[in-house]
């Protein structure tokens, strides 16, 4: 039998997502995968998935859904506001980071996400999509991943691979860092930047712009001065990098990055650190704490013990 | 030879090979990656999630909890990768151009500025044999050189916001192929029929850093009725 949903709304930029599709970048293919890992994994977690399985990720506005087949076990992870509507057209809040079972005809409506940017959407035994080069990532400008490597679309169909009758669900305290600072280690390029505009940088607030996509982050804030070329010799990009270009305000490098790029660094974001950042709102305002490898390290290991 | 060694974050180190953009320079720099990728494929190396070479430096990034970047930085020091010859697995690839006005959109700007004639234009940039210094910005773009230094020329002023899939661009020593309708700044002087890169094959990019390309001119009509495999 065919089970699956039909997409009603695509929503603002719904693509299936896993940890990353890795070992390319030397052929310009950069890594993808979930903007906020915690999250995704959460998702996952609550309909018994191996944590890495593909998911469909969101960003402020999601789908809206219809299910078609047989009864299956789902969940929504982050802060979100969504509907579950019944066949008789009754509505029900749904609850986020709580899985939920849902039936032939019945419809999931992702309002929004709450002061936050990405959600995700995982299903019992996962969604039935193509592997490309070992993920199921999607990377959206080079048409890269599952569903011709594009955004949901009005009409598609997303099959999922098992039905799940038994009413099991399963819960999960979840919520996101409130605090505003990102910590960061410096950039391979930080001396191109003056004195005074390495102490501002660490030390006055970026506002998150609304230039900000899976791609990178523009900031807003006390521009900073280079003193020394404002173009280098491309080179790799790793994702968290900030890089400033000659306009003087910071772009935070995100997963959808450029393999390549030849603007100076001023600084890298830290893992630990990531999946708070992507999360931040057009018009949220950021501070940078400098940190060092131990430090990073340490709260790398912090941020482990929350999965 | 490699300079130094730097972490970039908690789950990258570069591999600096100094401030020269030439071929040697770049050949040690891909000898390195090669090494890396075989040690990746061999296991030997654990935990590496992607190598990004580029004109005068490696990437090399993590997965944080799997290697310590001191591991990979001592591993690298201890071994003796700078032997490896890398005449072997290296490709010679011809890349059929077409030179037609529709396509060469700056070339009438060039013959001013560079004072040679279209003709010999066109001639210069076959007869080099260009090496792939780089890939990516966009998957399975190439960054050649060096170009005849007659052929040397800026950066537009002003980026075109679309240039075609296949344009053939020069700035610079460099030249590059648009695998993707993208925007760009490269001053365009053919394009080609040629797909070097495509996610679905086995071999998903024609090219690879070290590689040999040689540009090969053709009608507009051959253009029209070029086939990719």
């Amino acid at each position: 039998m065919n089970n699956y949903f039909k997409v009603l709304r695509p929503g603002i930029n719904s693509t299936f997502q896993d940890l990353g599709r890795f070992g390319l970048q030397h052929l310009g293919i950069v890594a993808s995968g979930c903007m906020d890992q915690l999250t995704f994994c959460t998702s996952n977690k609550l309909v018994g998935n191996k944590i890495s399985e593909g998911a469909l990720e969101f960003a402020y506005q999601g789908p809206l859904i219809e299910h078609v087949g047989e009864t299956v076990l789902v969940a929504i992870s982050g802060k979100v506001n969504f509907n579950i509507i019944k066949k008789n057209d009754e509505i029900i809040k749904g609850k986020p980071n709580e899985s939920f079972l849902i039936s032939n005809g019945e419809k999931i409506d992702i309002l929004s996400t709450i002061n936050s940017v990405y959600g995700y959407f995982s299903i019992f035994g996962g969604f039935k999509i193509e592997e490309v080069k070992g993920s199921v990532s999607t990377l959206v400008k080079a048409k890269i991943g599952p569903n011709n490597g594009d955004k949901l679309k009005v009409g598609d169909k997303i099959f999922f691979n098992k039905s799940h009758q038994e009413d099991k669900t399963n819960k999960i305290q979840f919520d996101f860092d409130k605090d505003n600072i990102i910590r960061v280690m410096k950039g391979l390029q930080i001396h191109y930047f003056s004195k005074k505009s390495q102490e501002d940088f660490f030390s006055k607030e970026y506002k998150v712009t609304k230039l900000t996509d899976r791609m990178g982050m523009r900031l807003e804030g006390q521009k900073l001065e280079n003193i020394v070329n404002k173009n280098i010799k491309s080179e790799g990009i790793t994702k968290g990098s900030i890089q400033v270009p000659g306009d003087g305000q910071p772009i935070i490098l995100l997963s959808d990055h450029p393999t390549i790029g030849g603007y100076p660094k001023i600084a890298n974001v830290i893992t630990a650190d990531y999946d708070k950042l992507v999360q931040k709102i057009p018009g949220t305002t950021i501070k940078f704490k400098l940190v060092d490898l131990p430090v990073a390290e340490k709260a790398f290991q912090e941020y482990v013990r929350k999965f | 030879m490699l300079k130094k060694i730097t972490n970039i974050g908690d789950c990258g180190i570069t591999c600096d090979f100094g401030d020269e953009v030439n071929k040697s320079t770049n050949m040690e720099v891909i000898k390195l990656f090669n090494f890396i990728q075989n040690s990746v494929k061999t296991r030997k190396l654990k935990g590496i999630l992607n190598y990004t070479p580029s004109y005068n430096k490696l990437i090399i990034n993590f997965e944080l909890g799997q290697i310590k970047s001191q591991e990979i930085i001592e591993f690298i020091k201890s071994s003796d990768y700078s032997k490896i010859k890398l005449t072997e697995n290296k490709k010679i690839i011809e890349i059929p151009i077409c030179y037609d006005e529709e396509f060469a959109l700056d070339i009438k700007r060039l013959e001013t500025k560079t004072k040679l004639n279209f003709k010999d234009i066109v001639l210069k940039h076959l007869e080099t044999n260009f090496f792939v210094y780089m890939i990516g910005f966009v998957p399975g773009q190439p960054f050649l050189g060096d170009l005849n230094e007659r052929l040397y020329h800026d950066r537009l002023d002003t980026p075109r916001v679309k240039i075609n899939k296949g344009s053939v661009g020069i700035v610079e020593k460099f030249c590059t192929i648009y695998t993707f309708e993208s925007p760009g700044g490269w001053n365009i002087i053919g394009r080609t029929p040629f797909e070097l890169f495509n996610i679905n094959k086995k071999n998903i990019s024609i090219l690879s850093p070290g590689d040999t390309v040689k540009f090969k001119s053709i009608t507009k009509k051959e253009f029209g009725s070029f086939k990719n495999e």
